[in-house]
């Protein structure tokens, strides 16, 4: 155990820190990373070196080269760099490469290489170039700052969602300040720069002058600046090798310390973690390394090589051309355990365990010890704790081991944290492997939260290794393999040298049916390579119509678009298309397609019925479909014209289509209607009164009611209005006028074609049994019972019914016989019956 | 009387719950406008809103005013307006011109148009044609299952009917989905499904998409209710065209029961004042009294008051104690059977008023001789002298679509002396395109259809031959189903009206149900096994389904729940018919409809009308 702690360096008191190998690189750098602009990103990410980028005076033939490598120093890409010179390289969170050139362009890379677009930092830039810039992470995304040749700061928080902030201008600045950083602060990013002893806070309003407090005497530059990881720690580097050390709000000093070095280093970080005891700050010169915090003595460590500093959320990453290390500050619970002599519970259990091993009775004796003093739950957390921040995976083993052991004597000890523990070790070893290459650490990747970790596998197009990481953790196939297939199949379609059946046919094979993937954005991946066959036939896949139509609308597979809508029985969607056809075609190959899919054509016509009725004519013309046309006008003829004339035009070329219709009686009756329009306007001209749009029928009521009976007669006549219905119409109306002399002479002007029962229920109707009496004397015998009973004659009704020997007019009377009165008659159809059934 | 159900009848599944799932959501969309606002209502709506929020709700969240949606000139001087649509253009114009009025008045304020149960593209559109689409926020309440009654759930979407049978309008088909989905989201997933009809089979297949594409929501979980049966109105137009002459069905046609109310005039009420009332179970005497056949109402209310008096009569001889437990405990309840009774007897007396003076034993007669098929001749003369009489355009033209049905085409000449007007042309036309009216010409013999449709078959006009097949599709087969299915009961002596036998008494013992019988064999078979013929017959060929899944999960009791699903509405006689069915054989039916209908509101929805 004394080995372990080898490198193990105290800070003062209360820390530790160590430096252990991550990867020796293997990358085979030609030049010295002092000759290349370098960008890492956090999280273990990728590097990003690019050669040469000062000799933009030389030929062509040497254009710098951008060469992208994983954190074990795996080449990625490649590229030769055509554009203007660059300033500043920075890793956005997305792991894109933000490229920000002299101009102020700023070109965006993927980590393959691939060019994803760019943006530029605002105009005034052109002129008095980009001197300096930095990326900084905030809680949105990440943010671009600039330095311009005019010392102005501009910066953008978001490159996502871009927005430009010019800062103001800091009074009376001359030349560019010797250093400066970004601030992040209540969620607004601000600049802090130094200008000779001065020190400058820029917001978006206003640049105040700050000063530091507790600030050493004798400080004339400042020359160097560093933020910590979260944004809340600061620390600044005099030009008399003075380092103050303190709140990024600039309110309270933590320390300062004194490192008699008064060359400007070349990196200054902060190195602490979440929770951490000591604050310290790793400053690098160029063969030398410090780690400084509130302490009289400092660490140092020699450089062999030119290296270069990333700060983490946790500790330093450290590579250079050989190697690639890790400092840190040693986490709480590896201290206890693994620290000289440590009596902690957690250094007891793992001692224990090891004499367990070797078959020692001492093993007892630990646990015993541990046990009295009621810390073995303490123990087993600690180990599990100590095990996440191990490197190797030897020593990650012995600590579960020693957990497991001591998990053993312990009633209902929760094996969530246990379990979760060795499947995230797992996973983190899995990705730290060399070919990997993300050398996350425990906290690093609770951080990251195992989403974003499986995106960046995902990015480093790893997806056999994410999709068996979805696997061992269970992860809900929506959110975890599907979501990798789907974009193992968008890259899948950008391999141009494959053909479209072979593409589509292996990502069917791969994805199946498996649920959450889409193949319609597959399929817009496809289409957006330019490969229309390929996305068309992945589209075939797609199980929800919906989702194909969009695409297809955009590929302009219109005729294609529309089967899928009709197909998925949505009729927005239908409408859609629709709507896209019809911009998209002339009017006639519009109609003709519409022809062709019936259902889509009724919706359209609905459509057109409340909104454009022109095409609805139209549409009925180019099918030839007279009857509806011949409708259409009819419609036309009430409901669109005002005047009599264009009314009766509509009507004629309502009936010259029913006759193309074969619609012989269709037509007629819309000539009748159209007779009887003109008609009407004469009668109106003529007597006055209301007659347009009455029906024929309450035309000559009308007329009868006005007393008018020639002219109904021979309206009646014009049109042929049967004579029953002329009947009917006629004692209806005259009855309602209470005619009844008139009433009296038309029945008797011929026999009634209806009977005169008619008569004499309209009498009853409007109550007069007296007129209602003359008619029932003349109802044809088969009614007569009826017509008697009408007019309440019970007495004649039951001869009558006797006569007739019907038994069903018998019981009829018999029901209207009420009470005394009619007791006689009843007792007289009883005996008729009788009779009747004697016989 | 009343039938009770049977001891092992199954319970009902709650559908209050829709209800109040459809309360919440309008509060939420309500709320999503903050502050005073005035609310505009769609005529359409009001009843349906009134059942699931009344005013003091809606006040509760800041509804400051209501408007019913019209041609009129807007007074409201509030900053912000709601407005509760169905999805129409023309409500989307209604509030296009109201909002630009606003802007030439220089005037700004929040619009904001809830669709229900749904919003279509089509109104999108519109509102973008008339430039007002950034004006108004559009949002959706889908409120589609209205619970009218503890068995009944309705769309209450009239405009199905004649959007899908006669425009071949398919929009509302989704939305009939939708509510499917709903339903096995609430009440589990159903095991046995069946249907006929093209709609139906389009319908159900949408649901079943919608139910894969949201996997796993209803699995495992234990089904409430066993069957689900879906249904077109064109396979059984036939008794949809009926008189009904059970109680509720009659008030129906009588009174139009309107979203599960009724307002009873002066004349039945015996007051000046008309009253709203709401008809369902929960009114004890109607709930009675609504499947019966009329003719048993009026002693069935006679003997029922004369209980009531009896009650009335035990304070007699009380003491003070007992008189005390009556007032507080009895009265109320007496009270109220008294106030609901003196109701139902009134609106008896006013059927029977309205009914005789129409000579309605005669149209009865007629209507029974078109259904059995005898005495053609003087039912014709009979239709012919009713149109003669222009009683009613309505009623004339449904009588010639029964005629036209039963007799599988109609002589022409009955149309011709319809001449209402030039409307009527257009109605003939859409009576036709939706089969219930065909012409019985000299030469249209089925002969001539097959040339006609060979004819065509050589045209390359695809569209045509679907129509043309659609057409010949409608070809009625009534007379050959009755047979095969035995809808006309065999009459050996009276028809006990009281004790009813079979499905039939909801048409005075002449006439199943064909709508009802169909969902009875099938239920019987559990398939449509054995029934090809009726279903060719029916022209259905291609849309009779049946989908059982294997899994054994349902219990026996929900087994015996049927979900009857008619898309296009449903008849109160159907409902009485199958609730019968329920009881003699131990099933509960549960209905959804996409709107109560009748022979009225058919011949209504076809109709052309001068706006």
């Amino acid at each position: 155990m004394d080995c372990y702690t080898a490198n193990w360096n105290p800070l003062g008191d209360s820390a530790f820190y160590r430096k252990y190998e991550l990867y020796s690189m293997d990358w085979d750098l030609k030049e010295e990373l002092r000759d290349c602009l370098v960008a890492a990103a956090p999280y273990g990410g990728p590097i990003a070196l690019l050669r040469n980028p000062w000799r933009k005076e030389k030929a062509a033939s040497v254009r710098p080269v951008l060469d992208i490598y994983s954190a074990s120093g795996m080449p990625l890409a490649s590229l030769l760099w055509k554009s203007g010179p660059v300033v500043s390289l920075g890793w956005s969170a997305e792991e894109e490469l933000l490229c920000v050139q002299e101009d102020g362009a700023v070109l965006v890379y993927g980590l393959h290489g691939d060019f994803r677009r760019h943006f530029s930092m605002g105009n005034e830039v052109l002129q008095n170039r980009v001197l300096d810039a930095r990326v900084f992470h905030t809680e949105f995304g990440s943010g671009v700052a600039i330095l311009t040749g005019a010392h102005r700061f501009t910066l953008s928080a978001n490159v996502g969602d871009l927005k430009l902030r010019r800062m103001p201008e800091v009074p009376g600045l001359q030349s560019a300040p010797s250093c400066w950083t970004v601030l992040c602060q209540d969620r607004v990013a601000h600049i802090l720069l130094a200008v000779g002893p001065d020190l400058y806070l820029l917001d978006h309003a206003a640049c105040s002058a700050v000063t530091l407090p507790g600030l050493a005497p004798g400080v004339s530059s400042f020359l160097q600046m560093a933020v910590s990881f979260t944004y809340r720690h600061l620390a600044l580097f005099t030009d008399t090798g003075y380092i103050w050390m303190g709140t990024a709000s600039l309110k309270e000093k933590l320390c300062e310390f004194n490192c008699n070095i008064r060359a400007a280093p070349k990196q200054m970080v902060w190195c602490s973690r979440p929770r951490s005891k000591e604050r310290a700050v790793v400053v690098a010169w160029e063969r030398r390394l410090m780690v400084v915090g509130d302490a009289s003595e400092s660490i140092q460590f020699v450089l062999d090589e030119d290296s270069y500093l990333v700060p983490e959320l946790d500790g330093v990453r450290i590579f250079s051309r050989s190697t690639h290390e890790f400092l840190h500050e040693v986490p709480a619970a590896s201290e206890e355990i693994f620290k000289i002599a440590s009596m902690a519970p957690g250094a007891l259990l793992l001692e224990a365990q090891k004499e367990y091993e070797k078959e020692s009775q001492k093993a007892d004796e630990y646990l015993r010890e541990i046990q009295e003093l009621g810390q073995l739950t303490q123990a087993v957390q600690q180990c599990i704790e100590a095990a996440g921040h191990e490197h190797q995976p030897d020593m990650q083993k012995s600590l579960l081991r020693a957990a497991s052991f001591g998990k053993c004597f312990l009633d209902r000890f929760p094996p969530d944290s246990f379990v979760h523990m060795c499947q995230d070790l797992r996973v983190l070893n899995a990705v730290r492997d060399y070919h990997i290459g993300i050398p996350l650490t425990y906290s690093q990747y609770k951080q990251l939260t195992i989403q974003v970790l499986l995106d960046r596998l995902v990015l480093r197009r790893l997806y056999p290794l994410a999709i068996q990481i979805c696997e061992y953790l269970r992860l809900p196939e929506v959110q975890g393999v599907s979501r990798i297939l789907a974009h193992w199949a968008c890259y899948k379609v950008q391999q141009k040298d494959v053909s479209d059946e072979d593409v589509a046919r292996a990502i069917n094979q791969k994805l199946g049916d498996t649920p959450g993937v889409s193949y319609s954005d597959i399929a817009a991946r496809a289409y957006g390579c330019g490969r229309t066959e390929l996305a068309i036939k992945l589209l075939e896949y797609e199980p929800r119509s919906g989702e194909q139509v969009p695409l297809l609308l955009k590929m302009k597979r219109s005729k294609l678009a529309l089967s899928k809508a009709i197909e998925s029985g949505d009729t927005d969607l239908v409408f859609t298309v629709l709507l896209h056809l019809k911009n998209e075609l002339n009017r006639g190959d519009f109609f003709m397609t519409l022809r062709n899919q019936p259902m889509a054509l009724s919706l359209y016509r609905q459509f057109c019925k409340h909104q454009e009725l022109e095409t609805l004519k139209d549409l009925y013309n180019q099918d030839d479909n007279h009857q509806e046309l011949g409708s259409f006008h009819i419609r036309a003829s009430y409901a669109a014209e005002e005047r009599i004339e264009g009314r009766v035009a509509a009507l004629q070329t309502a009936a010259d289509a029913f006759y193309k219709a074969k619609n012989e009686f269709a037509a007629k009756a819309t000539e009748d209607q159209m007779r009887l329009l003109r008609l009407q306007r004469r009668l109106e001209d003529e007597l006055g009164g209301q007659f347009l749009d009455l029906s024929l029928h309450d035309t000559v009521t009308t007329l009868i009611l006005g007393g008018h009976n020639k002219r109904a007669e021979q309206l009646a006549r014009d049109f042929r209005i049967p004579d029953k219905r002329l009947w009917w119409l006629k004692l209806t109306a005259l009855a309602d006028l209470e005619d009844w002399e008139e009433l009296e002479k038309f029945s008797k002007s011929k026999k009634s074609p209806i009977g005169y029962l008619p008569f004499v229920e309209i009498c009853i109707k409007q109550h007069n049994k007296y007129e209602a009496k003359k008619y029932a004397s003349r109802v044809g015998p088969e009614q007569k019972v009826k017509a008697l009973l009408l007019v309440g004659d019970v007495a004649q009704a039951a001869d009558v019914a006797i006569e007739h020997r019907n038994e069903a007019e018998l019981s009829l009377v018999l029901s209207h016989c009420t009470g005394a009165t009619d007791g006689a008659t009843a007792d007289k159809i009883q005996r008729a019956r009788a009779q009747a059934q004697k016989k | 009387m009343a039938f009770p159900h049977r001891l092992d009848a199954p319970e009902l599944p709650d559908f209050s719950m829709l209800k109040r799932l459809a309360r919440d959501q309008l509060i939420y969309l309500l709320e999503q406008l903050p502050g005073k606002k005035d609310l505009f209502i769609e005529a359409d709506l009001m009843s349906p809103l009134d059942r699931i929020a009344n005013v003091s709700i809606l006040k509760q969240h800041e509804v400051d005013k209501l408007y019913k949606v019209e041609n009129k000139p807007v007074l409201s001087s509030n900053e912000q307006l709601c407005f509760l649509v169905r999805p129409r253009i023309k409500n989307m114009r209604y509030i296009a011109s109201l909002v630009n009025a606003d802007k030439v008045a220089g005037r700004t304020r929040k619009y904001k148009v809830i669709f229900s149960p749904q919003k279509f593209y089509a109104c999108e559109m519109v509102l973008e044609e008339e430039g007002i689409y950034g004006d108004v926020s559009c949002d959706e309440w889908a409120f589609s299952l209205l619970p009218l009654d503890v068995d009944l759930l309705s769309m209450e979407l009239p405009e199905f009917f004649r959007d899908y049978f006669l425009e071949g309008d398919q929009r509302w088909i989704n939305t009939v989905a939708q509510a499917l989905h709903l339903l096995s989201t609430l009440y589990g997933p159903f095991p046995n499904c069946y249907g006929i009809g093209r709609c139906a089979k389009m319908a159900y297949e949408l649901w079943r998409k919608l139910e894969e594409e949201e996997d796993g929501e209803t699995k495992g979980r234990r089904p409430e209710i066993g069957h689900i049966f879906l249904l077109d109105r064109d396979v059984d137009f036939v008794t949809a065209l009926c008189s009904q002459v059970v109680y509720e069905g009659l008030v129906d046609d009588t009174f139009r029961i309107k979203c599960g109310s009724v307002d009873f005039g002066p004349e039945v009420t015996s007051s000046d004042k008309s009253l709203k009332v709401l008809l369902n179970a929960e009114d004890k005497v109607f709930h009675e009294i609504r499947n019966e056949h009329f003719s048993n109402v009026f002693g069935f209310l006679s003997q029922k008051a004369r209980n009531l008096q009896a009650q009335y009569d035990r304070r007699r001889g009380m003491d003070i104690k007992q008189m005390k437990n009556f007032v507080s405990q009895e009265l109320k309840g007496l009270k109220q059977e008294h106030r609901l009774l003196s109701l139902h007897i009134g609106a008896c007396e006013s059927i029977m008023k309205k009914k005789t003076k129409q000579d309605f034993q005669e149209l009865i007669k007629t209507e029974h001789a078109l259904l059995e098929g005898f005495n053609i001749r003087e039912s014709t003369s009979y239709i012919e002298e009713h149109i003669d009489r222009q009683v009613s355009p309505i009623e004339s033209l449904r009588l010639m679509c029964l005629l036209s049905i039963t007799e599988n085409g109609e002589p022409k000449r009955l149309q011709m002396r319809m001449s209402y007007g030039p409307e009527h042309l257009l109605t003939f036309s859409n009576l036709r395109r939706a089969g219930l009216l065909t012409e019985q010409g000299p030469g249209d013999t089925l002969t001539a259809v097959e040339s006609k449709v060979s004819k065509l078959v050589t045209d390359k006009a695809a569209g045509k031959i679907t129509d043309a097949f659609s057409s010949l599709a409608k070809r009625s087969n009534f007379r050959a189903i009755s047979k095969k299915l035995n809808l006309i009961p065999r009459v050996d002596g009276e028809y006990d009206l009281k004790v009813p036998r079979d499905m039939a008494y909801v048409f005075s013992g002449a006439y199943v149900p064909l709508s009802c019988r169909i969902i009875e064999q099938v239920l019987e078979r559990r398939s449509w096994q054995g029934l090809d013929e009726v279903v060719r017959l029916l022209n259905c060929g291609d849309f009779a389904f049946t989908d059982m899944t294997k899994e054994d999960k349902a219990s026996s009791e929900s087994l015996r729940l049927i979900l009857v699903v008619f898309l296009g509405g449903c008849t109160f006689s159907e409902i009485s018919a199958l609730r019968f069915l329920g009881r003699e054989k131990g099933y509960r039916f549960i209905f959804l409809t996409t709107a109560v209908t009748n022979s009225a509101r058919l011949m209504e929805a076809m109709s052309e009308v001068k706006a």
